[in-house]
């Protein structure tokens, strides 16, 4: 048992975010956090919005061809972290990343690499759907576009294809691909701006709670795709919904105010958690 | 006994009915400690009080000022002896007016006083004696019936604070329709004065006459004063400098925009736009002289030592100062609009690798091009109807031409030109620059609400 667990376990009325502040150094992570194929690799990781220590140690495997959900109370930093692993946090002046991030093998934290690249292999589903004010057939040409990945027309034609057919759209929108994206529904922008997120091929696709804006029918058809997506891609996912988290992912990881307190898989974190924090979390003692 | 003096009395009265009516109040729900069972607060009983007798009061003391001098006037007149007036036109009526009511106040005329005269000022002095007192005796009659009034509905059900409200509604109302009626008051005199023009000038002639020369002949055998009235030449004019002004303002503005919103660091923006800020705070007039003292020789030197010949009243210098005038209009409008681009859509960008000018080439730039577009017509309507700067630096002569090196006018500064100075107000001339106005007018009015609904319909697109 750690500090953290001791202290709730004395006071539990108590648990306040300064009280957990203190004990931040010797929290530690229980359960697996490696991975058997990793795909990306988190060790340390620190970040800090201004004096906000936002994410601390944070130590994390990603594996290969997983979903991985990350779940926890608001604030707790699971978005933040997510946000790491494509240094989407370097368009916040503020905020401050510390540690190591490892996309197979290769440094991402190191300054020399580019994030044009990066971003292209580790893509980013967001919170509400964000369509380009464009053509639905513009929004999905604009990544390949920026990064070169086709040669003439007839090539992007094929890559927005096959680009929205994962994405589960094609037939919805292929007689109407120069309608603006944003008259489609909330569900459809979302599983545009997936197909938006495949069509630059990455390895890895972050989703930033990729349902939270979206009615129970469009949420049950976007879980599905990430079920079917994870046969191609890594995908981590942070979600407000532990139902959610329960459906789609292989792993979960459980954050609370900065500290990756829990990871494991799906099953032994719903089931057998070993925190009492994790525990109280699943059973809806607070969230 | 003048009316300021009864105004003051009149705040004061309702002060003191404040009081009262809040006293009142607190006496009926029966001391300070029961004000639980008023309806309202006791101050809203105070309100009441006050509005009712201030309001009639200050409403008549308004018609009162208003009307007083023509009443008396006509009375005066009606007075007179018939012979007296029969035969005098209105302006000699008006003169004649003007010396009782002179001689009634005890300043100088501009005649010999005739007795009739001198019994029409004692007969103008006790009328005006007489309306005095009724003015002070009828206002101290409507505040008391007031506060009676108001003493009297002072109950513990009586609903003060609703009663307020709505009396605040319309005093607002009509403070609000005092800006809107002297808008149509102004619009309708300027049309009334066009249509004066145009009976005699065709708007034909004036709208697609290339000829501008508005001296009107006084003498018939006047040399060099035909009278053309051809507007033509003066809104090309207008808009080969507007268009000068919009080629340095439109680029300079959008670009520094883009800068401040998505690249300059806090610190930095933090005095960049204050100082972007200051430029639209200069006065015109200062443009004006830095057009025409600074800017104007500049260009015709630096003409001179490239083989051009630059007029010393170019459109070009005033284009290009009336533009640097523009700039904070362009750019503190397009930063407006392109801040006012959801962060989401950058995110989206940036998360497929987008760089930061790719971001705002093709995505940033293309949803908040409509807003942009919006902000440049309200620069070119202001463009349009800026006036100091081409008063000073744009010239005179009506030149119908493309050339910015050439002097050319504008529609202000004609209508500054036929209006300054002695004029006749019923001669074309005069009436020419109401027709100008009155375009003016129609134009910038047309620009502004194309500009505001495109801002609009831009800002639901994101709200």
């Amino acid at each position: 048992m750690n500090t953290i667990a001791d202290a709730i376990a004395v006071k539990p009325a108590n648990l306040t975010a300064d009280h957990l502040a203190q004990d931040q150094s010797t929290a530690t992570t229980l359960g697996e956090i490696t991975s058997a194929n990793p795909r990306m690799i988190c060790r340390d990781v620190n970040v800090w919005y201004d004096d906000k220590h936002a994410i601390k140690n944070v130590s994390l495997d990603i594996g290969q061809n997983e979903v991985i959900a990350m779940i926890g109370p608001s604030g707790c930093g699971k978005s933040t972290f997510l946000r790491c692993l494509n240094r989407m946090n370097d368009t916040i002046p503020a905020a401050k990343v510390r540690g190591s991030i490892k996309l197979d093998g290769q440094e991402i934290q190191d300054r020399s690499i580019d994030v044009v690249p990066l971003r292209a292999r580790v893509g980013m589903v967001f919170q509400k759907p964000n369509p380009f004010p464009k053509s639905i057939y513009e929004n999905i040409a604009y990544g390949p576009r920026i990064h070169g990945l086709t040669n003439n027309r007839e090539e992007l034609d094929e890559l927005v294809e096959t680009s929205l057919k994962r994405a589960g759209l094609w037939k919805e929108v292929k007689d109407r691909l120069d309608a603006p994206g944003t008259s489609l529904s909330g569900g459809q922008q979302q599983r545009l701006c997936i197909a938006r997120t495949i069509s630059v091929s990455p390895e890895v696709i972050l989703m930033d709670e990729p349902c939270s804006a979206l009615d129970p029918i469009a949420t049950a058809i976007i879980e599905e795709l990430i079920d079917e997506l994870r046969q191609q891609y890594t995908i981590a996912i942070v979600t407000h919904s532990m139902q959610q988290a329960a459906r789609v992912s292989q792993r979960t990881a459980y954050f609370h105010l900065g500290d990756l307190v829990e990871v494991g898989t799906t099953d032994d974190i719903f089931n057998q958690p070993q925190h009492k924090l994790t525990e109280d979390y699943i059973t809806g003692r607070f969230g | 006994m003048s009316p300021s003096l009864l105004l003051l009395i009149i705040l004061a009265a309702m002060a003191l009915a404040y009081h009262l009516g809040r006293k009142r109040a607190i006496g009926v729900a029966g001391g300070v400690a029961q004000i639980n069972r008023l309806h309202s607060l006791p101050a809203y009983y105070g309100y009441y009080a006050a509005l009712w007798v201030g309001l009639p009061a200050l409403l008549l003391l308004l018609f009162w000022v208003g009307l007083q001098e023509h009443i008396l006037t006509a009375l005066t007149i009606a007075e007179l002896p018939p012979e007296m007036t029969a035969q005098l036109s209105e302006g000699q009526l008006s003169l004649l007016t003007s010396d009782i009511r002179n001689l009634a106040t005890g300043n100088i005329t501009a005649r010999e006083i005739s007795p009739e005269v001198q019994a029409a000022a004692a007969h103008y002095q006790r009328l005006s004696g007489l309306a005095s007192v009724s003015l002070w005796s009828l206002t101290g009659a409507l505040a008391l019936a007031g506060m009676a009034w108001a003493w009297q509905h002072t109950t513990i059900s009586f609903r003060a604070r609703n009663r307020v409200e709505s009396i605040l509604m319309i005093v607002l109302i009509l403070f609000s329709s005092i800006a809107i009626l002297t808008t149509l008051g102004i619009v309708l005199s300027v049309l009334f004065e066009s249509i004066r023009f145009f009976q005699k000038v065709p708007w034909t002639e004036f709208l697609f006459g290339t000829k501008w020369s508005p001296q009107i002949a006084l003498r018939a055998e006047q040399v060099g004063a035909s009278g053309a009235f051809g507007a033509i030449p003066l809104f090309t004019g207008t808009l080969l400098i507007s268009f000068i002004a919009m080629l340095l303002a439109v680029p300079v503005g959008l670009l520094s925009a883009i800068y401040l919103a998505e690249y300059a660091p806090r610190k930095v923006r933090a005095w960049a736009k204050p100082v972007l800020e200051i430029l639209a705070g200069i006065p015109t007039v200062v443009y004006g002289f830095f057009a025409a003292l600074t800017v104007a020789p500049f260009m015709r030197g630096l003409g001179e030592s490239v083989g051009l010949d630059i007029a010393s009243e170019s459109a070009l210098a005033a284009g290009l100062v009336m533009g640097i005038m523009i700039i904070p209009f362009v750019s503190s409008l397009s930063e407006d609009v392109i801040n006012a681009v959801p962060q989401s859509l950058r995110d989206g960008s940036y998360a497929l690798g987008a760089t930061q000018s790719e971001t705002i080439r093709r995505v940033i730039f293309p949803a908040a091009l409509p807003g942009i577009v919006g902000g440049v017509l309200l620069a070119v309507s202001r463009a349009i109807g800026e006036t100091m700067i081409v008063v000073m630096a744009a010239g005179l002569a009506a030149n119908l031409t493309a050339n910015p090196f050439e002097s050319v006018t504008t529609v202000t500064v004609q209508i500054v030109t036929l209006l300054t100075g002695d004029q006749e107000f019923d001669s074309a001339k005069t009436l020419a620059a109401f027709a100008l106005g009155l375009t003016l007018f129609v134009v910038t009015l047309i620009l502004n609400v194309i500009a505001l609904h495109i801002v609009r319909k831009y800002r639901e697109q994101y709200e």
